[in-house]
């Protein structure tokens, strides 16, 4: 379990350290929102009722967008290698590599996410069930990521084909994400967000369950 | 005792039973297609409603039905690949693969081009429509994963990874679009009893189509053995060209 836990801190050390990854997720996400309302026009009604599907496009682009370096690196200057020798399993490394994309990537866009909704001029009252909905939500981004990312590791155009393999397993969590948001502006608030919510950690849940063993295999293939 | 499967493992066996079997499953395909047309066309009423464009149903279902059926297929092969290291596994997921993302196509061109004159609209954001597109999307990915491998061992494998997640996903995300869609507008019956004069056309027409289906999925395995075996020969002769021994550069 500490060697879990030190596979975590490392990966958040280099994810912090190189600083490169977090800013770019981050200034992408702020760029994708900032190009709506030029392409849509500066209507604040129609801005406000699209704000949430904005917001959670862009973040599961961002997302996207570091996953790619997730074992890319590793695999490079061989650390994959040893990992997958050491006495950790391979599940869990990749579940480690997984939660530590979670806390450099996820959790920093979905508390950025209310100050880009101000932009989008979203009703003040979604703002607590936006990020609670997007600290649910990231985790099935990361883990299911960590599928595509394993997948991809030796492929030719990896980022492209990660975003075709990604994208559609990111639909349940699209959905529900958004229809948290909605449920919390309509009249039955309470209720209609919380099984949302419920449906969204159950969909982090599995994927939590699902990705790291799939990950393994994929990457236990081609360390061969 | 072998199962069947142990025993079709053996290439140049399935390449024999293959052989007999696919000019009678092609000919049964094609009779059976053209028995179900001339039934559609000529015998089959129109709908009271739907007026002759409800002749597009017996394209459309089968492609459907289809369209879900070969996924189960290449999933199954993918967990005969990877648990079973079955050799003819990897044959049949990769060549079903392109033959899936066809009839999911056809089925959702078919759809789109029934959906003008009933709903008014090429495309609707519907439950259904959006799990198929989906669907699409996924075989999509499995070619696009698979071309973009140079090693064929490792491209097998990394497939089958990729469509086993696929099934795990797929009822997912097919409940999650049909929660979304009640939401939002209601769903289009499909599933409304159907008068005999119209199933028995459409169950033709869909076992014509399976029929097919398996024609050209063995044909397409039988294409990827032999293109296996050449490529094969092709890199034993370039092995004793350069003098090296054969089995070196094949092993690699």
């Amino acid at each position: 379990m500490t060697a879990f836990f030190a596979l975590i801190k490392r990966d958040l050390r280099l994810a912090f350290r190189e600083g490169g990854a977090l800013g770019t997720a981050l200034g992408f996400f702020v760029v994708v929102v900032a190009l709506m309302p030029l392409g849509l026009g500066p209507d604040l009604k129609l801005l406000s009722r699209i704000a949430s599907g904005v917001l959670w496009i862009a973040l599961l682009l961002s997302a996207l967008l570091s996953l790619g370096r997730m074992f890319e690196t590793d695999y490079e200057d061989g650390s994959l290698d040893v990992l997958a020798t050491g006495a950790v399993p391979l599940e869990l490394v990749a579940a480690a590599k997984s939660i530590a994309h979670w806390l450099s990537t996820g959790i920093p866009l979905a508390v950025l996410a209310p100050i880009l909704g101000i932009l989008l001029n979203l009703d003040l009252a979604a703002f607590p069930m936006l990020v609670a909905a997007m600290l649910i939500g990231t985790p099935a981004v990361s883990f299911l990521g960590a599928v595509g990312a394993a997948l991809t590791l030796k492929a030719r155009r990896g980022g492209l084909l990660l975003a075709l393999i990604v994208l559609p397993l990111y639909i349940p969590t699209l959905i529900f994400g958004i229809s948290a948001l909605s449920a919390a502006l309509g009249p039955d608030a309470a209720g209609g967000s919380a099984s949302s919510l419920m449906i969204l950690t159950a969909i982090s849940l599995v994927a939590a369950v699902l990705g790291p063993v799939a990950a393994a295999a994929a990457l236990r293939i081609q360390l061969h | 005792m072998q199962s069947w499967t142990q025993r079709l493992a053996n290439p140049t066996r399935f390449m024999q039973v293959s052989g007999t079997l696919l000019p009678w499953v092609a000919a049964a395909a094609a009779a059976l297609i053209a028995y179900g047309l001339y039934l559609v066309f000529f015998v089959a009423p129109p709908d009271y409603q739907q007026g002759e464009t409800v002749k597009i149903m017996y394209i459309h279902v089968p492609s459907a039905w289809l369209a879900l059926m070969t996924y189960g297929l290449i999933a199954i092969s993918s967990f005969g690949l990877l648990v079973f290291r079955h050799p003819l596994a990897d044959v049949s997921a990769k060549a079903a693969a392109p033959i899936g993302a066809a009839f999911t196509l056809l089925a959702l061109i078919t759809g789109s081009l029934w959906g003008k004159p009933m709903w008014g609209t090429y495309w609707v954001w519907d439950a259904r429509l959006t799990s198929v597109l989906i669907l699409f999307f996924l075989y999509l990915g499995l070619m696009a994963l698979r071309s973009s491998l140079d090693d064929e061992g490792t491209a097998a494998k990394l497939t089958a990874v990729l469509a086993l997640v696929g099934t795990a996903i797929l009822p997912i995300i097919k409940f999650s679009v049909e929660w979304w869609n009640t939401l939002h507008q209601p769903s289009t019956n499909f599933t409304s009893t159907v008068d005999p004069s119209m199933r028995w056309p459409l169950l033709i027409m869909a076992v014509g189509f399976t029929l097919l289906f398996i024609a050209m999925h063995l044909a397409a395995m039988r294409n990827e053995v032999l293109r296996r075996r050449v490529k094969a020969l092709r890199l034993q002769e370039a092995a004793s060209r350069d003098g090296l021994p054969a089995h070196a550069s094949a092993a690699e």
